[in-house]
């Protein structure tokens, strides 16, 4: 293992500590529970929004963290929930009085850690709403796997919540955005080479010189399927079908609904993209692939998305929602409407997004 | 009788057979998940030991469910809350007791199996941690009818826990990061399904050892 590291189990803290030290004007840093909150936090009358997960993504989510954005981020270990002690400090701190909305990734772990918390944090008067996202058609059904992961929608959803926000929607109304941009969007994703969590100290799976691995998440873990490598244009083609003409796509989720004081469980349905839908296109690196070659896989995307008469309106190319050093990339389609434009493009002030202000 | 003693034991032991068997749980978990649950687990008895001290003197209960916030609190991912939610509610069923029947032993397993079906939303057969602690329970419930007596009941829980983990091999998981493998999961043992059987297999062998030496 080659890495820029101290020792293994420091990894989280010193990067945190290199968080606070570069961004003072954007955000703090609470250890023990570790969270990255919004310097300016809480924001008087404004609806906070957390979210979290395993370390290793970054960007995602503590570079998120910041007007227009995110008000608190909870990293975990590497590639592992963080805890309800954690996030319960983070809604603390950052509740505004408007209430919380939780954006929580389809992965058992993040899902019971924000369940615990949300019910932890209504018992000390805090009004908690979650939203799940689970956007990745590498996961065919919900019947025999824990349905599908979340990946790049969530980096979607936290932009354009963030700013809807700050423009004053109200606890309720953000969470019905948030569920609308969850049923909207889709992604896939595929590896060229595996990562290595630092403390195990050797990469998460083998892929040899000639193969790739496609339909992975975003934890190092193997994809649904190992084929021989191809081109940048055939793998492009793969994402982008996949994602295009997945049908219709329905689970079962569990959401806390106040009126009921109870969490219930609903069917929820994501329509398939039809001629005519205006889209965001999404390319995103998995960590080492570098943006030349996202650049090649945006270029073909553009073809296939005019060939299927998708209209991309909006694009967001770089390193977002990343697997330590994996190389590889994922592609996210999020179909638009005039509200979600006009959020997408109002100003945000983060330290990995930043325009407008 | 099982004392409270007894049951401090125990996890200690259980954090020491965690620490021996990190590496092994993680190499299990590599193939069908994100290799960290041996760190993960070890890493939360290690703060369960840190947290021991301070309810050595108290009931069984409350020792249980300290146990169950610490790992709550420190292991993170799904093995954080399923784990935490079997020793909070298994402390739940024995609060304010400092010695244990057969019948509260069965209690606290049983309860402990309802917390991690309720958060998890597990069935039998999904390759969760489930197939090891079910067949582990209706074991234990079993021998207790027999008229076994608390060592050789123990026993042969730790024989249905083990059997219940080697039958998680064969199964296709439906829960846990396990299932985004798919058909893939067929032929590797649940790392879940092995810890559970470390920890139950750690309570028997504490046990034995301590009426032995008595």
């Amino acid at each position: 293992m080659k890495k820029l590291i101290n020792k293994p189990e420091d990894v989280v803290k010193e990067e945190l500590e290199g968080i606070a030290l570069a961004h003072p004007d954007l955000v703090k840093v609470h250890f023990n529970p570790n969270f990255i909150y919004r310097a300016d936090a809480p924001v008087k009358g404004k609806v906070a929004i957390v979210s979290g997960g395993g370390s290793g993504h970054e960007p995602m989510h503590g570079g998120f963290v910041g007007p227009g954005m995110l008000d608190a981020a909870c990293p975990g270990q590497i590639f592992t929930s963080p805890t309800p002690d954690q996030m319960l400090a983070a809604t603390k701190m950052v509740d505004g009085g408007a209430g919380v909305l939780y954006i929580v990734k389809n992965y058992s772990g993040d899902i019971m850690n924000f369940h615990m918390a949300a019910d932890m944090a209504r018992e000390e008067g805090i009004r908690v709403l979650s939203v799940l996202i689970d956007d990745d058609v590498a996961v065919k059904d919900s019947l025999y796997t824990s349905g599908r992961r979340g990946v790049g929608t969530t980096v979607l959803a936290e932009k354009i919540c963030g700013a809807a926000a700050e423009k004053g929607y109200d606890l309720k109304s953000l969470a019905d955005l948030c569920r609308k941009i969850e049923v909207n969007g889709r992604s896939m994703g595929m590896a060229l080479t595996p990562c290595t969590v630092p403390a195990v100290g050797r990469p998460t799976f083998e892929l040899g010189e000639d193969e790739m691995e496609i339909g992975i998440g975003i934890h190092g873990e193997p994809g649904r399927e190992r084929m021989k490598l191809k081109t940048a244009d055939e793998i492009t083609e793969m994402l982008a079908l996949s994602i295009i003409e997945d049908p219709p796509y329905r689970r079962i989720v569990r959401e806390f609904d106040e009126k009921k004081g109870d969490w219930v469980e609903f069917e929820l349905e994501s329509p398939p993209f039809k001629p005519g839908d205006r889209v965001l296109a999404f390319v995103n690196s998995m960590g080492g692939t570098p943006d030349i070659e996202l650049y090649i896989v945006y270029r073909k995307l553009h073809e296939i998305c005019e060939k299927k008469g998708l209209k991309i309106v909006r694009n967001l190319i770089g390193r977002y929602i990343t697997s330590l050093e994996m190389q590889g990339c994922s592609i996210t389609l999020l179909r638009m409407d005039d509200e979600m434009i006009e959020l997408w493009d109002a100003p945000v002030r983060t330290a990995a997004l930043r325009w407008g202000m | 009788m099982i004392t409270k003693d007894d049951i401090v034991e125990w996890l200690k032991a259980t954090a020491v057979v965690l620490e021996e068997n990190a590496q092994y749980l993680t190499d299990l978990d590599s193939p069908i998940g994100d290799a960290d649950h041996g760190i993960n687990m070890d890493r939360g008895f290690k703060t369960v030991l840190s947290k021991l001290p301070a309810v050595v003197d108290k009931d069984i209960g409350t020792i249980l469910k300290t146990t169950g916030m610490a790992l709550v609190t420190s292991v993170g991912g799904a093995g954080g809350p399923l784990y935490g939610s079997f020793f909070m509610e298994a402390g739940k069923a024995v609060a304010g007791k400092m010695e244990l029947s057969n019948e509260d032993l069965v209690n606290l397993i049983d309860a402990g199996l309802k917390g991690v079906v309720r958060i998890g939303k597990t069935n039998l057969n999904d390759k969760t941690m489930v197939d090891a602690i079910h067949p582990a329970l209706e074991a234990l419930r079993q021998a207790f009818a027999d008229g076994k007596d608390t060592i050789e009941a123990l026993r042969l829980m730790t024989d249905a826990a083990y059997k219940g983990m080697k039958a998680t091999i064969p199964m296709l998981a439906k829960k846990g990061r396990a299932s985004y493998v798919g058909e893939r999961s067929i032929g590797h043992q649940d790392p879940g399904a092995t810890s559970a059987y470390l920890i139950l297999r750690t309570l028997m062998e504490t046990i034995e050892s301590r009426y032995r030496s008595k």
